[in-house]
């Protein structure tokens, strides 16, 4: 009963179940290719600093928030960050689906889930790192953060949730592109989303007709969880809006994605 | 016996928004041999690989590939072959030994053997001094060579190959030939496509040409080769006005090849010197339009266009030029 005379080693015998087993194996994939991936790297990091430095030193005096315009936006910046790093998820999906590798994973058995949950953990952790580097800056210019362990933790959550949310849609979005170009335009809406809603400016400042969009749309409970949070002021019933909103779009994209990758892949 | 063939296909049938890629296509590869599909640009070689390896569905047949039925033991199947499509299955901004690893780890191996079973590819392929640069930075044959090594981390016992010479200069394609024919003194099956008779008379010991979805003749390169003339006369003219005199007088007797820039006329003969003789004689019954003759074994050019009706695309500009995606892979990857 000793193994030791085996010379060859029997691989394939040994396989869990393959979801599972690829999984680890994709996810260091795509962190990989993010690291090496220099010019969205730049623009994922970068960008959203030199967005928040612009909205505090060159709009931030104009705008009226009744707080210091540094509390005010940090929040709103994080989470733009999440769709910057984002939108790298759908170029990245979109490359995967469109060249050679796509036929080398189905052909090794790689489930599109794997696949797809590869790209949404990169995108974490990017996400990840992108944050703590706004907040360090942040600090730097003038955020303070009145917040209990708590509530670190609680808005530390709904981050999550919605960079996961945000994520899982670019993976849809990365489905449906026939080109990166047309991936990258993700880019743009999801660019678009924070202007109509208080991540910037209160809502009360908007016209009445753009009032309705702007509160119920997701990006707007969730800066308002985020500020609230961090600054340990009142945050009423937004995160539970938050957490719907996210859980809605996560629910979502894990379906379509599903039919979508079987359709690309039939 | 059913288990000593590799791959076993029944009427295979595929079609694209009403295009006919596969009209009924049956396959029968012994287990262990090299068979060839050869066929021009959109003949369907590659909805027939891709069908084989269960990355395409086919609208009606049935097949079986190591063992395994196509429809009902997918897994199965996967873990037993191997395909390297067209386009290269290898991350670029990976190394060539990170893109094996990874390929091992996703075949189950655990990390020390996929460590182990990288090295000993590389070492195979010649690929040492490159694993640690970039797949992006290697030219056409080495990313080639990774490619194929990455088909064989898994030790496949089916490797499907489709038009793997495809876009390589000469040197190249020579070198990856060598190793698709050291393939086949290790048991595995191999299944290539391509559009180079060069390429299929030199790599298969079984060609299947395909033309517009079906299959229009299977054999050795041999037996193909004696379907269609033992031999061909090629006969060069002194002159356009011979030339023209000429090849309409051979179409009596059946034109293999009629080039008028080389004034060079070919008819398929048995090689016999009574028949040579006669048919000289009834090409050129003044003697003088013909300058030299030659005999020649009939190649697969002739093979093509005798099953076919016409010659595969870029025959006549020697062997495999730059050219991406054919018309099937599209096809494959559309809608």
């Amino acid at each position: 009963m000793s193994d030791t005379a085996i010379a060859i080693p029997a691989p394939r015998t040994a396989r869990r179940s393959p979801a599972l087993a690829s999984l680890p194996v994709m996810t260091a994939r795509c962190v990989r290719l993010t690291r090496r991936n220099l010019d969205a790297l730049i623009t994922a990091l970068v960008l959203p600093i030199l967005l928040m430095l612009m909205f505090v030193y060159l709009f931030g005096g104009a705008i009226a928030t009744g707080t210091s315009y540094v509390q005010y936006v940090v929040p709103g910046v994080v989470l733009l960050c999440a769709g910057f790093g984002a939108a790298n998820t759908a170029v990245s999906v979109c490359q995967d689906m469109t060249g050679g590798i796509i036929d080398r994973f189905r052909s090794l058995d790689v489930p599109g889930q794997a696949l797809l949950a590869g790209h949404v953990i990169a995108s974490i952790v990017r996400n990840a790192a992108s944050t703590v580097l706004v907040f360090g800056v942040a600090l730097l210019i003038g955020f303070r953060p009145h917040a209990s362990p708590l509530a670190w933790a609680a808005a530390a959550g709904i981050l999550l949730l919605f960079v996961l949310a945000i994520s899982s849609l670019a993976a849809v979005a990365g489905l449906l592109a026939t080109s990166a170009e047309a991936a990258s335009g993700f880019v743009f809406a999801v660019m678009f989303l924070p202007y109509p809603s208080s991540t910037f400016v209160p809502i009360q400042t908007m016209p009445a007709w753009l009032q309705g969009f702007a509160r119920d749309q997701p990006v707007t409970p969730v800066v308002e969880s985020l500020r609230g949070l961090l600054l340990g002021t009142p945050v009423g019933a937004n995160p539970w809006h938050a957490v719907a909103w996210c859980g809605g779009i996560l629910a979502g994209t894990a379906v379509l994605s599903g039919v979508l990758f079987r359709r690309r892949t039939a | 016996m059913a288990d000593e063939l590799a791959v076993e296909a029944v009427g295979l049938r595929k079609s694209y928004g009403g295009v006919h890629a596969l009209a009924g296509v049956d396959l029968r590869v012994p287990a262990g041999s090299r068979c060839a599909v050869l066929g021009p640009n959109g003949a369907g070689k590659t909805t027939t690989v891709r069908i084989l390896a269960t990355l395409t569905r086919p609208d009606a047949g049935h097949a079986r590939v190591a063992g395994c039925d196509i429809a009902r033991d997918q897994h199965r199947l996967r873990r037993r072959i191997s395909l390297t499509g067209q386009f290269t299955g290898l991350d670029a901004q990976q190394t060539g030994a990170e893109n094996l690893r990874m390929v091992a780890r996703l075949s189950g191996l655990a990390r020390g053997q996929a460590r182990r079973r990288t090295a000993e590819l590389l070492e195979l392929f010649g690929l040492e001094q490159a694993a640690g640069r970039r797949v992006g930075t290697y030219s056409g044959g080495m990313r080639r060579r990774v490619d194929l090594a990455a088909a064989l981390v898994a030790e496949p016992s089916v490797i499907f190959l489709d038009e793997p010479a495809t876009g390589l200069d000469l040197p190249s394609r020579l070198a990856l030939w060598q190793v698709i024919t050291e393939l086949g003194g290790s048991g595995v099956t191999t299944v290539l496509t391509t559009q180079y008779l060069e390429e299929a008379d030199r790599l298969a010991d079984q060609i299947v040409v395909i033309d517009a979805g079906q299959v229009v003749a299977e054999g050795s390169p041999a037996e193909l080769k004696q379907q269609v003339a033992g031999q061909r006369l090629e006969l060069t003219l002194t002159s356009r006005a011979a030339f023209d005199d000429v090849a309409r007088a051979a179409a009596w007797v059946g034109v293999l090849e009629a080039d008028p820039g080389r004034l060079l006329v070919s008819v398929a003969t048995d090689g016999d010197a009574a028949h040579v003789r006669h048919l000289l004689d009834a090409l050129d019954p003044q003697r003088v339009a013909v300058e030299r003759f030659a005999v020649r074994g009939a190649t697969l050019d002739d093979v093509f266009l005798a099953l076919t009706g016409h010659l595969p695309e870029q025959a006549g500009t020697a062997g495999p030029g730059i050219q991406h995606g054919s018309n099937d892979q599209k096809e494959a990857i559309g809608v």
